[in-house]
C-alpha cells in the first residue's frame, strides 16, 4: 500500500526535469531577456591599461550623443561615498577607478542610453588620459623591494602584501622530515581560469522613488548575500531592497561577487529614475569578474621507504589581484586549502600561506573549487604522483598504502578535518580495474618502444563541501546555514522555497524528489522557486557544492516537520492516539490495522477543514539548518592518453570515474555534475588559463585567448558509483556539483607526466598545451607557465 | 500593430537611415524598419522579442546565438540584421508546433542534454540542421556538427545522447 | 559587441557593386559571408563608411572545372560548400583537407573562399592554399576585369591588391600538371581557435615524379609565408622518399619566420612545420605505394 518511491519521482528517480520545460522551448527567463518599462542601457568604459594613473576623463563629446541620458565617472560615485566598496574578504575594493587604475579592464566610466548600440557609441567619445606605472603581474614581482605599491589607496599598507597564514603543527612536521627516508618536493603554478559560465554577468536596477523601494534583477547565485551588500553599500534599509535572480546560465562560482557594474547600474538607476539593465560582454566577463585560481605551490612529503607517508608540508603563494575580494569563509585567509591530504593518514602537516596584490582582476576563489579545495586536491595529487616516483613505487600501490582505511572512521586530519565515512579503497580497486591498470606497464613499454607514448594518471580525493556548521564559518559575519519553506495546500499538492539559488544543478526537480521521499506527494504535485528575496527563506546561496548538504538537509528536515503535523492530523482523522499511527510512504495507517489509514493529501485537506481541538490549521511550517559538520564526497578519477612526441598533442583514450558522492537524489543529475566538472578539468588541463605579458595585458580575456573546449575536442567519460552514506545528512547525500572540478585535473595532467616520465620530467604547468609539451619532451626540463609570457 | 498613437520625441533624433526588410521568421512574416549595423541576434532578440536566442560572446567564439537562415546554422551575432532581408530565420520558438515538441528538444530532455539551458536553443538548432543532412550520423559526426556550439555545463556527453536519440526517433518515425 | 553606423546597400549586380565602390572614394567595404568582417565591426576594429552587402547577387555561387582542368570558385562559395563538395574531394586534395579546418561548422555556413582570401589574414587557411596551389583572384573594376596572382594579391597583414573601386569575383586554381596530391594540417588547439601554425602542400604527380610542388604556410609570420620555391627545390623531378622527404622539410622549415608568444616559442613552431610537410608527404608518397 506504500506508494512505489521511484514511480513517484523520489530519492534515487532520474526524474526528467522540470526546468527543461521552458527550456527546451527557448522560454527561460534569464536576466537579459528581462524588459522592463522605461528601463535603459549601460556600457562601462574599462581601462586599457594594467597600472596608471589618471590624469583626467573628458566626458563632454559623450554627452552630446542623442540618446544618452548620463554619463559617470569616478568622480559621480565618490560625491556620494560609492567609489570604493568593502569586499567579502574585508578589504575595499574601487567600485569606479578614481585615482588609479589597478588592473586592465577596471571601470572608468559608464553611459547609460536608451540603447546598448549608443551607449557603446557615446564610450567611445570619451576621452581618457592615463599616465602608466609599471605593472606587477605574479606575486614574486610584487614582492621586490623596487615593485610600485598596488594599494597606495589603504592606510598602514606599506608593501603589496596581503597577508599570511599558517595551520598546522610546525615542531611535529620538522620532525617527521627529519626522520624521513625520502623528501619529495615538487614546486607548480596552478594557472588563474575563469569559469566563464555562458551567460555572462548582469542586472536591471530599478530604483521606484514613490514607493522608496529598490528592485535589482541580478545574475547572482547569492541573492540574500547580495541583499545585505547593497544595504551596506548604497546605505538602503534591507526591507527596501529585493534582489531577484532568474534563470542562470551557468554560475560556477563567477556570479557569487558583488560586482562594480551592479554597484553603478543602482547609482545610475536613482539618478535617472529610470530602470537601468547591464549586461557585460563577454570581454569584461573574462578581465573583471572573479577568476579562479592563480596559487604557487610549493610541496613536500617526508616519506618512509615503504611507502608510508609522516608529514606534509605546503607553502602557498596566491595572487588575489588587485583587491582583496575572495567569497570565502572568513576565518580562512586561503579558503579550506588546508583540506588537502584529508584523504590520507597523515600523521603531521604545517601549511603557510601568503597572499599579494598585482595589477590583475581581483578574486581567486571561484570556479567550482569548493574555496580553493581545486587547488588543495590538486596539489596534493602531484604531489602524491611525485612522491611515488621519487620511492620508485607503483602509483596505485602508493596511494593504496596511505589512504584512509575503512575502519579508521571517524578520521581527524592533521588540519583539524573530521572526516566520516567513505571507502576509499574499493573506489580505487574499481577505477584501475576499469581502466585496464593490471597490464598497463606492459602495454607502455611495448608502445614506447614503437615510438608512442602512452600514459595512466591517478586522482584520488575526499573534499569538504557544505560549508558550514556555525561554529567555524561565515561570510562577513552571516553564519552559513540554510533554508527551506514548505507549504502544502489543501489538495496536497505543494509549493517548496529555499535559500538556494540553482544555475543549472536541477534543483526544482530535486528538491521535489526530496519531499516525496518524506511525504509521498508526487514530485510533480511540488513547484519549487527559488531567488526572490521577498519570498525565499534566508539562505547563503549556492556555490561550493553547498546545497545538497545544507539547503537539501533542510528540505529533508522541513518536510519532516510536516509529516509530524500530518501525523497528528492523521490520528484525529482515525480516531486514535497518535503513538498508534504508523507511517509508510504517502499513508498513515493504524498499528495491526495496515488497511486503514489515510493519505497525506488527506491530511492536507484536513488541516483546512478538519483540524483537531488546540492544533492551527494550515500545513506548512520552514526549517533552518546549521550542518553539524561538512559532507566529505570522494573519487578517484584515472585517466589514460597518449601522447605524440613529434607535437606535443596528447589525446585522451579512456578516462573512468568512480565517485562515491553518498546517497544520489537524481542519479541522471548526478552524473550530468560529474560530466560537465570532468570537462571543466579537462580545460584546465589542457588549454584553458589566462595569463599576462610583462606590460598587465591580460591575455585570454576573449574566446579566441580563453580556449575552452567544443564536443570534439572533450573526452567521452565512463562513470562508476560508490555509494556511502553521509552519516550526519538527513538523507545521507553529500554533495557533487565539484568534485569533478577538484579531482579531474590531476588525472589528466598525471596521466600525460607518466606518459613522458622516462625524459625525466617532473612538471608541466597547466595547461599542459602542446608547445610546452613539447618542450618537456625535448629538453627534459620542468616547463613553467607562470606569467608573465614573454614574446619577440 | 496599431495605428492608434504614435509618440513624436520632443528632441527630435538624429536623421538616421534606417532600412525596411520583411524577414520570415518562425514561418511568419515580418516587415521592420531597422539600422543596417543592427545585429540579428539583437533584432531577434529585441525587435521580436523573441528571447529564446541567447548572447554569449562577443567573438563569434561560442555558437549560443545560432539560428537557422534559409536553413542553414549561422551564428545570428554575426549576421546582420538587414541580411536577412528576404530570407527565412528559424529560432528555438519555431522548433515546436502548437501541439507537439521536436523529436530533437524531446531528446533534450529524456537524455539531460541540457543543465542551466543557454547553450541549448542554439545546440537544438544546430543538431536539426545536422539531422537534415544526415538522419543516420555517427557520434564523431554528431561531435563534429556541433563544434561551433560551446556548451560549459554537461560535457557534451548527453548532449550527443540527446541528439542520437532524436535521429532514431526520426527514422522510425519516418 | 555593437558596430558603429555605417550606410548600406545591398545590389543585385556586380557592377552596380563596382559603381558604389568608385564613389565611395575608399570608404566602402564589401561583406560577403561576413565572418570576418562583422566581428572587426562589432570590436569597431573597423569602422567604415558604407558596406556594400554582396549576397543578393546572382549567379556567383559556382564550384565548376573548366575543359583546360582550371578550377573556378565564385566570390558567393561558403567554406562548406567546398567541404561538401564532390568535385573538391575528388581533384583537389588540398582544398579538400582545408575546407572542414576552417573556423568552425556554423563559420562555414556563411563565411566564403574568396572573401577569406580577400581579407588577407596572416592566419588564413585558404590563403596558404591558394599559394601552394599558385592561385589567382580575378578583379573587377570599373576598366573590367584583371586577374592578379595569389602571391602578388596580398600585400602584408589584412592588405590585398584590389583597388578601392574594384570587387574580387572569383578565384582560380590553375589545372594540375599531372594527378593532384596534397593536404593542409593545422595545429589548433580547439576547433575555431587560432593555428599555432598550419601548412599546405600541393604536388603534381606523374606517376611517382613530382612534377610541380607547391607549399605555403600560416601561422608562422606577418603573412602567409611562400614556401613554393624552396618545396620546388626540394621535390620537382624527384621522387618521394625519405631523403627528399626530409630535405623539403627541413627547406619549408628554414622559410617560416614564426614569433615567439603564449602559443609556443619560434623554435616549436618551425619544429611543426617539419613535421607536418613530413606527414603529408609521407602519406602521399604511402598512398603512391598502395596504388602501384
Amino acid at each position: 500500500m506504500a506508494l512505489d518511491e521511484l514511480k513517484i519521482g523520489g530519492m534515487g528517480a532520474s526524474r526528467r526535469r522540470v526546468e527543461d520545460n521552458r527550456f527546451i522551448r527557448g522560454k527561460g527567463n534569464y536576466v537579459d531577456d528581462i524588459v522592463l518599462p522605461g528601463m535603459l542601457h549601460m556600457e562601462i568604459l574599462r581601462s586599457p591599461v594594467a597600472h596608471a594613473r589618471i590624469k583626467s576623463i573628458d566626458t563632454t563629446a559623450a554627452w552630446e550623443v542623442p540618446g544618452v541620458r548620463l554619463v559617470m565617472t569616478g568622480e559621480t560615485l565618490a560625491a556620494r561615498n560609492l567609489a570604493w566598496m568593502p569586499t567579502l574578504s574585508y578589504d575595499t575594493q574601487a567600485v569606479m577607478a578614481t585615482d588609479k587604475v589597478r588592473f586592465q579592464g577596471q571601470e572608468v566610466a559608464a553611459v547609460i542610453a536608451d540603447d546598448p548600440y549608443i551607449a557603446k557609441d557615446a564610450l567611445s567619445r570619451i576621452v581618457v588620459e592615463y599616465e602608466q606605472l609599471p605593472a606587477i603581474v605574479n606575486p614574486e614581482q610584487a614582492a621586490s623591494p623596487e615593485a610600485p605599491l598596488v594599494r597606495d589607496d589603504k592606510v598602514n599598507q606599506d608593501s603589496n602584501k596581503i597577508f599570511d597564514w599558517e595551520i598546522g603543527d610546525k615542531e611535529s612536521t620538522d620532525r617527521a622530515f627529519a626522520e624521513a627516508d625520502v623528501v619529495s618536493t615538487i614546486d607548480l603554478h596552478y594557472p588563474r581560469s575563469h569559469p566563464s559560465p555562458l551567460e555572462t554577468c548582469g542586472s536591471i536596477a530599478d530604483y521606484d522613488r514613490a514607493t522608496g523601494k529598490l528592485t535589482v534583477y541580478m545574475t547572482t547565485q547569492a541573492p540574500h548575500i547580495i541583499r545585505a551588500a547593497v544595504a551596506m553599500v548604497a546605505e538602503l534599509p534591507e526591507h527596501m531592497i529585493r534582489i531577484v535572480s532568474p534563470d542562470l546560465g551557468g554560475g560556477f562560482g563567477n556570479k557569487v561577487p558583488v560586482y562594480p557594474g551592479y554597484v553603478i547600474a543602482i547609482l545610475a538607476s536613482i539618478l535617472t529614475e529610470h530602470p537601468v539593465k547591464w549586461v557585460e560582454d563577454r570581454s569584461s566577463n573574462l578581465i573583471s569578474t572573479g577568476f579562479g585560481r592563480d596559487v604557487y605551490l610549493q610541496g613536500q612529503l617526508a616519506l618512509r621507504k615503504d611507502g608510508k607517508i609522516l608529514g606534509m608540508r605546503m607553502h602557498t603563494i596566491s595572487d588575489h589581484g588587485a583587491f582583496y575580494a575572495d567569497a570565502q569563509p572568513t576565518k580562512f585567509k586561503i579558503g579550506l586549502m588546508h583540506s588537502t591530504f584529508a584523504a590520507y593518514d597523515v600523521p603531521a602537516a604545517h601549511l603557510t600561506s601568503e597572499g599579494w596584490y598585482t595589477n590583475k582582476a581581483p578574486g581567486g576563489v571561484a570556479y567550482r573549487c569548493s574555496f580553493r579545495v581545486t587547488e588543495a586536491m590538486f596539489f596534493q595529487e602531484r604531489m602524491m604522483h611525485a612522491a611515488a616516483n621519487d620511492l620508485g613505487m607503483d602509483q596505485a600501490e602508493f596511494r593504496r598504502i596511505n589512504l584512509v582505511k575503512d575502519d579508521q572512521f571517524p578520521y581527524r586530519t592533521a588540519f583539524g578535518f573530521l572526516t566520516d565515512s567513505g571507502q576509499y579503497g574499493k573506489c580505487l580497486d574499481i577505477a584501475l580495474d576499469a581502466i585496464g591498470y593490471a597490464n598497463f606497464k606492459e602495454e607502455q613499454e611495448e608502445a614506447r618502444k614503437r615510438g608512442k607514448l602512452l600514459g595512466i594518471g591517478i586522482s584520488t580525493m575526499t573534499e569538504p563541501l557544505g560549508a558550514g556548521n556555525s561554529r567555524e564559518y561565515d561570510i562577513i559575519g552571516i553564519k552559513m546555514f540554510d533554508s527551506a519553506e514548505l507549504r502544502v495546500h489543501m489538495t496536497g499538492k505543494a509549493i517548496l522555497r529555499t535559500g538556494a539559488k540553482t544555475q543549472g544543478q536541477g534543483h526544482e526537480t530535486t528538491w521535489a524528489q526530496i519531499v516525496a521521499h518524506e511525504l509521498g506527494i508526487p514530485a510533480e504535485d511540488i513547484v519549487v522557486e527559488e531567488g526572490d528575496t521577498d519570498t525565499a527563506p534566508f539562505g547563503m546561496g549556492t556555490y561550493a557544492s553547498r546545497s545538497t548538504p545544507v539547503a537539501g538537509a533542510a528540505v529533508a528536515m522541513v518536510a519532516r516537520k510536516i509529516r509530524a503535523k500530518a501525523r497528528k492530523i492523521a490520528a484525529h482523522l482515525l480516531e486514535v492516539s497518535e503513538e498508534d499511527i504508523e507511517w509508510e510512504l504517502g499513508r498513515f495507517y493504524v498499528r495491526g490495522n495496515q488497511e486503514r489509514g489515510v493519505t497525506i493529501q488527506d491530511c492536507a485537506l484536513a488541516a483546512y477543514s478538519n483540524v483537531p481541538d488546540g492544533l492551527e490549521p494550515g500545513l506548512e511550517n520552514n526549517a533552518y539548518y546549521d550542518p553539524p559538520n561538512l559532507t566529505w564526497p570522494f573519487a578517484a578519477y584515472v585517466c589514460k592518453v597518449e601522447v605524440d612526441p613529434e607535437t606535443g598533442v596528447w589525446d585522451v583514450l579512456k578516462f573512468v570515474a568512480v565517485d562515491d558522492c553518498g546517497v544520489r537524489i537524481n542519479p541522471m543529475i548526478v552524473e550530468g555534475q560529474i560530466m560537465g566538472g570532468l570537462t571543466e578539468a579537462y580545460a584546465m588541463a589542457s588549454m584553458q588559463y589566462i595569463t599576462f605579458d610583462e606590460e598587465g595585458n591580460c591575455i585570454g580575456s576573449n574566446f579566441m585567448d580563453y580556449l575552452l573546449p567544443t564536443a570534439w575536442e572533450t573526452p567521452g567519460y565512463e562513470l562508476h558509483e560508490v555509494v556511502t552514506p553521509c552519516p550526519h545528512h538527513p538523507i545521507g547525500a553529500k554533495g557533487i556539483g565539484e568534485c569533478a572540478t577538484v579531482g579531474g585535473p590531476a588525472a589528466f595532467v598525471n596521466a600525460v607526466m607518466n606518459a613522458i616520465e622516462h625524459t625525466g620530467v617532473r612538471n608541466v604547468d597547466m595547461p599542459l598545451m602542446p608547445n610546452r609539451v613539447y618542450e618537456a619532451v625535448q629538453t627534459g626540463r620542468d616547463v613553467s607557465g607562470a606569467p608573465p609570457v614573454k614574446g619577440d | 500593430m496599431t495605428s492608434l498613437y504614435e509618440e513624436i520625441p520632443t528632441a527630435p533624433a538624429a536623421d538616421v537611415p534606417t532600412r525596411r526588410v520583411t524577414i520570415t521568421v518562425n514561418g511568419e512574416k515580418r516587415t521592420l524598419d531597422i539600422e543596417p549595423r543592427l545585429l540579428l541576434a539583437h533584432l531577434i532578440r529585441q525587435g521580436l522579442q523573441l528571447t529564446g536566442t541567447h548572447v554569449g560572446c562577443d567573438t563569434t567564439g561560442c555558437g549560443a546565438c545560432t539560428v537557422l537562415l534559409n536553413g542553414r546554422p549561422a551564428k545570428s551575432c554575426t549576421v546582420l540584421a538587414v541580411q536577412a532581408d528576404g530570407r527565412e530565420v528559424t529560432t528555438v520558438e519555431g522548433l515546436a508546433s502548437a501541439q507537439q515538441l521536436d523529436p530533437i528538444q524531446e531528446g533534450f530532455k529524456e537524455e539531460h542534454g541540457l543543465q542551466c539551458g543557454f547553450c541549448t536553443p542554439g545546440m537544438m538548432l544546430a543538431a536539426k540542421a545536422l539531422l537534415e543532412r544526415n538522419p543516420n550520423p555517427t557520434e564523431d559526426d554528431v561531435r563534429w556538427a556541433l563544434s561551433g556550439n560551446i556548451c560549459r555545463c554537461t560535457g557534451y556527453q548527453n548532449i550527443v545522447k540527446a541528439v542520437l536519440w532524436a535521429a532514431e526517433t526520426m527514422r522510425e518515425e519516418s | 559587441m555593437y558596430p558603429s553606423r555605417f550606410a548600406y546597400d545591398a545590389p543585385t549586380s556586380v557592377n552596380e557593386v563596382i559603381a558604389i565602390l568608385d564613389r565611395s572614394n575608399g570608404e566602402a567595404k564589401v561583406l560577403a559571408g561576413g565572418q570576418s568582417l562583422i566581428p572587426m565591426l562589432k570590436l569597431r576594429f573597423a569602422s567604415p563608411e558604407r558596406i556594400v552587402d554582396i549576397n543578393n547577387i546572382d549567379g556567383l555561387d559556382y564550384i565548376r572545372q573548366d575543359p583546360d582542368g582550371s578550377l573556378r570558385i565564385g566570390a558567393l562559395v561558403r567554406h562548406e560548400d567546398l567541404e561538401y563538395s564532390d568535385l573538391i574531394a575528388e581533384t583537389q586534395p588540398t582544398l579538400a583537407a582545408a575546407a572542414s579546418l576552417v573556423a568552425d561548422p556554423l563559420v562555414r555556413t556563411r563565411g566564403t573562399f574568396v572573401g577569406s582570401v580577400c581579407h588577407a589574414d596572416p592566419q588564413g587557411d585558404w590563403a596558404a592554399t591558394m599559394i601552394a596551389l599558385d592561385g589567382r583572384v580575378v578583379a573587377q573594376g570599373p576598366s573590367g576585369r584583371r586577374e592578379i596572382a595569389m602571391k602578388d594579391f596580398v600585400l602584408g597583414p589584412f592588405t590585398n591588391a584590389l583597388a578601392y573601386n574594384e570587387v574580387a569575383v572569383e578565384a582560380v586554381i590553375p589545372p594540375a600538371k599531372g594527378t593532384r596530391k596534397g593536404s593542409y594540417l593545422k595545429l589548433e588547439r580547439r576547433v575555431g581557435n587560432f593555428a599555432t601554425a598550419s601548412v599546405a602542400v600541393a604536388l603534381d604527380m606523374n606517376g611517382e615524379t613530382v612534377q610541380r610542388a607547391g607549399c605555403a604556410l600560416a601561422g608562422v609570420g606577418g603573412k602567409t609565408i611562400d614556401a613554393n620555391a624552396e618545396i620546388s627545390a626540394a621535390l620537382v623531378g624527384k621522387t618521394l622518399d625519405a631523403a627528399t622527404i626530409e630535405a623539403a622539410a627541413d627547406a619549408v622549415a628554414g622559410a617560416s619566420d614564426p614569433r615567439t608568444d603564449h602559443r609556443g616559442s619560434a623554435a616549436y613552431k618551425r619544429q611543426i612545420v617539419k613535421t607536418f610537410v613530413t606527414r603529408i608527404l609521407t602519406h602521399i608518397a604511402q598512398s603512391e605505394q598502395k596504388a602501384a
